[in-house]
């Protein structure tokens, strides 16, 4: 059991500008009165997000990961959380083994 | 009107841990691998559970992950980290107005485990209800644990958990966030966010590489929705 200082000085780090991400909202928030268009913008934030994040995964990974999220969208239209994510695991194993 | 505040706290505190509970199996995995990867990526598994401790975000941590040499690249790692986690300014600034009924401490140390999951969550309740310190504090401590937890025994086990690709657990990710994306579906605008902020990132991911595909494509979703609206909508946000 080690812990490298140069790598401990990297994860405080990051640990650091990750905490300083998350209050400084705190700080802009009664600053931000937003109507029309900009609180359309703002309100777009969380799934634009979201989607950036999962988008490789999703259509630049193959077929039956592209497949399988297009299967889970479709879940997530009737579904709670628990289900759609049962119902994207299966079809990505079952989309993988049919489309290798 | 006033509630009894134990049974109010313990209710909240309950519908906290309900909430969270289908996001903390989704999670669970993932920890497991973010673990086992970063000891394969030459981090001792002290470090990996220091990350995961005072890290706490997933996609940041397996970026750093990715680019971990020895010695470790400060700079590069801090970056990186900052281009990820850029997201959650936006998402601070849109939940703190919700948290009045915390206190300057509450709030502090709350938010020092905001993340995807727990954040979507609050911003659900905070839409039919009052968002309570019991609720946010209690989700967010026990999705802290299960991270901890999983990605300690993912170092811990590292090489015997094999390839998670096998059983699809990589895709519980994706899928919670698409589940994810559908509470927030708002008809047309969020559609056509939806589009651009894929294509963006996507595209931005195959010709430049991660981790800009996230700031990208998010900016991206944000202008279209910011095109999409009326623009004499008159919402306040």
């Amino acid at each position: 059991m080690s812990l490298d200082p140069v790598a401990l000085t990297a994860i405080l780090a990051m640990a650091a500008v990750t905490y300083a991400t998350r209050i400084a909202g705190i700080f802009l928030a009664g600053r931000l009165a937003l109507r029309g268009r900009a609180a359309s913008a703002f309100e777009a934030i969380p799934p634009s997000v979201l989607v950036a994040v999962i988008a490789p995964t999703v259509l630049a990974t193959g077929k039956a990961e592209t497949t399988a999220a297009f299967v889970t969208a479709l879940a997530a239209t009737r579904l709670p959380l628990l289900g759609t994510v049962v119902v994207g695991v299966l079809s990505v194993v079952i989309l993988r083994a049919w489309l290798g | 009107m006033r509630a009894e505040p134990r049974i109010s706290f313990c209710s909240e505190a309950r519908d906290g841990v309900r909430d969270i509970l289908p996001l903390i199996a989704a999670a669970l995995p993932i920890g497991l691998l973010c673990g086992a990867l970063g000891v394969s990526k030459g981090l001792a598994p002290a470090e990996v559970v220091a990350m995961s401790m005072l890290v706490f975000a997933g996609g940041a941590q397996f970026a750093a992950i990715e680019i971990w040499r020895t010695p470790a690249p400060i700079l590069l790692l801090a970056f990186s980290t900052l281009l990820i986690n850029a997201r959650h300014i936006l998402m601070s600034a849109s939940l703190a107005p919700k948290t009045g009924l915390f206190s300057p401490l509450q709030r502090f140390l709350g938010f020092a485990v905001l993340a995807d999951e727990n954040w979507a969550l609050s911003e659900r309740r905070a839409s039919t209800r009052a968002l309570t310190p019991a609720y946010f504090l209690t989700m967010g401590a026990v999705f802290w644990a299960n991270w901890v937890i999983a990605s300690t025994l993912g170092a811990i086990g590292g090489s015997f958990l094999g390839d998670p690709r096998r059983l699809g657990a990589d895709f519980a990710f994706p899928a919670v966030f698409i589940g994810l994306i559908a509470g927030f579906w708002k008809g047309r605008t969020t559609a056509i966010t939806v589009v651009a902020s894929a294509l963006v990132s996507a595209f931005v991911y195959l010709i430049v590489g991660p981790p800009w595909h996230v700031a990208c494509g998010a900016l991206a979703g944000i202008i279209a929705a910011y095109l999409a609206a009326p623009a004499d909508s008159g919402i306040v946000g």
